[in-house]
């Protein structure tokens, strides 16, 4: 930075820091506020002027994990101590939140949670898998037409995914694939498959060949040399992939929205199908959607020196 | 690149390197022909017959009927106007924004990792869920954005003429810390030498912000507008769970509703052709300046 040199400029710089700090302040806003509505009782959610100020709760997120339910017949005590510990820890307060006796049940968001978790964590997986491999075979052996195939990669990426959802659902209908999770994980090892080639390409290139070279003479095939010198060395940028893959994927809407009703559906379509008509509770919509950033946010921090090339697809260097 | 010799010892042990590098390429490039490059063949077949996925009535061949008429549809052609405007206002206002943000923060700001940081958050977040939380900001009668702004009770979603613009201030918020991103990268690689010669010319600060600092970030800030005019073409999410304008009804909203809800399978195939078709275009203009910015 150049040395601040004059009373003028060390003015600039002053304003300049002062609207940097109202700018990200304004920029996280949204965020806080979304954050203290799902701690608010429900009174305090919609209030002119809005409430700033008040003692947080955490009955919005007891109402979202649970539901009051319409049974002909209560949930005996035998199904009850037969659920796991934190099902009924959920019911209880459930059950004291709501107030109404037995006919308390947990609602869908916990599984819809779960669905998220498994189907972006496994398509995940799979995704950087392929992905290292590929990268590494780009990256080291001479291919025919590298350009072309990698640009073909790429393009995989660029559609919308409503083009490809078309085909895709009468595909998934035809073999019974539709509202499964293998369904919705190969979709998103697919759309992030592309983007992983192009992110490990740009770490497995920056990897000297010298190591190999050097395992090679020491006696390894080139398989070892790869699962002992080369993945090490590409732990970061796999890490760094991987974050990204995830978050991809926890995030993705339309093709949830488009290939899951019930049993397989993430909380993206679920969330907004919350609101219905009617009254809408939002500090139930907040809680959800809060608890919903939390391991995007909990990500961000973790991996905010990768970000930059993570978002550009690499294209630009550090 | 130096490649080992294929004939050393070295290389003879194991698998050849052919095997591990077809065995390492081929599944990837079978996996997306069969997930993203097949299912477009198919749909191609589609969009040349009035299939319907909702009954169980065998397709009709009526050839190029459905462009035709998609082409001569005058809704059709508003989403795209609709579509062309999102972009245009989303994408500028990231630009200004975001890369005004840059030119503020490309100096010794304490705390900088934290703010770039805390500025990343909007854009690792679920657009859907994202467009949700929005809406109760909009909200006419309790939402904070009405009343820090003074608005009284102007309905920002379901004012016609307001809702695209609102949808786009949720993309701009989200979107902007994206091209900071980038800007900060192309500020940060500009060479120090310049401003100080420029200083000892005693040159203006508009002058040297025009002929040094905009050229070259010039190239990376091309980058982030190719980018985001993609992603901002392609928005379903946001302004489906927005609103439900016909004045925000963008492209992949007519597709969707097209093929989902009125089940016009075989229309709505032809439709995502002319839609794929344009993406092409766009990507192949982002894929051009990408090798030109590379090659520098």
């Amino acid at each position: 930075m150049a040395a601040v040199r004059s009373r003028g400029q060390l003015v600039a710089n002053r304003a300049a820091i002062a609207a940097v700090l109202v700018i990200t302040l304004v920029f996280l806003a949204p965020i806080y506020w979304i954050g203290s509505t799902a701690f608010k009782p429900r009174a305090l959610a919609t209030t002119v002027p809005p409430t700033v100020f008040f003692t947080p709760e955490i009955t919005p997120f007891i109402k979202l994990f649970t539901k009051r339910v319409q049974l002909t017949k209560p949930v005996d005590q035998e199904t009850r101590d037969a659920a796991p510990w934190w099902e009924q820890r959920i019911i209880d307060n459930g059950e004291r939140v709501l107030r109404t006796g037995e006919n308390v049940q947990l609602s869908a968001y916990p599984s819809r949670f779960m669905n998220s978790l498994i189907i972006a964590v496994t398509s995940t997986v799979l995704a950087v898998g392929m992905g290292t491999f590929t990268a590494y075979g780009f990256s080291r052996f001479r291919v025919k037409g590298e350009q072309d195939l990698l640009f073909f990669i790429l393009s995989t990426r660029m559609l919308p995914p409503v083009v490809v959802a078309i085909p895709m659902f009468l595909m998934y209908r035809a073999v019974g694939m539709t509202d499964t999770h293998i369904g919705l994980i190969i979709l998103y090892t697919a759309f992030n498959l592309s983007f992983s080639v192009w992110l490990m390409k740009g770490f497995m290139d920056e990897i000297p060949k010298e190591y190999e070279e050097a395992a090679l003479v020491d006696g390894y095939t080139r398989m070892q040399a790869f699962f002992k010198i080369v993945l090490p060395e590409a732990a970061t940028g796999i890490a760094a992939t991987a974050v990204f893959c995830f978050i991809t994927a926890w995030n993705e809407y339309a093709f949830a929205l488009i290939m899951t009703n019930r049993r397989a559906q993430t909380a993206p379509p679920f969330i907004p199908s919350q609101l219905g008509s009617g009254v809408i509770d939002w500090t139930v919509i907040a809680a959800g959607t809060f608890l919903f950033l939390v391991p995007v946010a909990i990500f961000t921090f973790a991996l905010r020196g990768h970000l930059l090339r993570g978002v550009t697809f690499g294209a630009i260097r550090k | 690149m130096t490649r080992l010799d294929p004939g050393s010892r070295a290389a003879a042990r194991g698998w050849s390197d052919l095997t591990i590098r077809n065995m390492f390429i081929i599944p990837t490039i079978a996996f997306l022909i069969v997930f993203n490059i097949f299912p477009l063949i198919y749909s191609l077949g589609y969009s040349f017959t009035d299939y319907r996925a909702s009954t169980n009535q065998a397709a009709n061949f009526v050839g190029l009927q459905n462009y035709r008429e998609l082409l001569g549809d005058e809704f059709i052609w508003n989403n795209f106007v609709v579509t062309a405007k999102y972009v245009i206002v989303s994408v500028t206002g990231q630009v200004v924004v975001g890369f005004g943000i840059a030119l503020l923060l490309n100096r010794a700001i304490p705390f900088k990792g934290l703010i770039t940081t805390l500025l990343l958050l909007p854009m690792m977040m679920s657009m859907a869920v994202v467009g949700l939380f929005w809406k109760l900001l909009y909200d006419p009668s309790w939402g904070v954005i009405n009343y820090v702004f003074h608005l009284g009770d102007f309905a920002w979603l379901s004012n016609r003429d307001a809702a695209l613009y609102a949808v786009a201030i949720t993309d701009i918020w989200m979107w902007s810390p994206f091209v900071m991103l980038l800007s900060l990268a192309g500020l940060s690689a500009v060479p120090k030498h310049l401003y100080e010669a420029a200083a000892i010319d005693r040159a203006g600060k508009f002058y040297t912000f025009r002929r040094i600092t905009l050229p070259l970030v010039a190239p990376i800030l091309l980058i982030a507008i190719i980018f985001r005019t993609m992603e901002a073409f392609k928005t379903f999410d946001l302004a489906y769970v927005m609103s439900s304008q016909d004045t925000t009804e963008l492209i992949s909203i007519r597709l969707y509703k097209m093929a989902f809800q009125e089940w016009q399978t075989g229309r709505s195939s032809a439709l995502a052709y002319i839609v794929l078709i344009m993406v092409l275009a766009i990507t192949n203009i982002y894929v051009k300046y990408l090798n030109r910015v590379k090659e520098r």
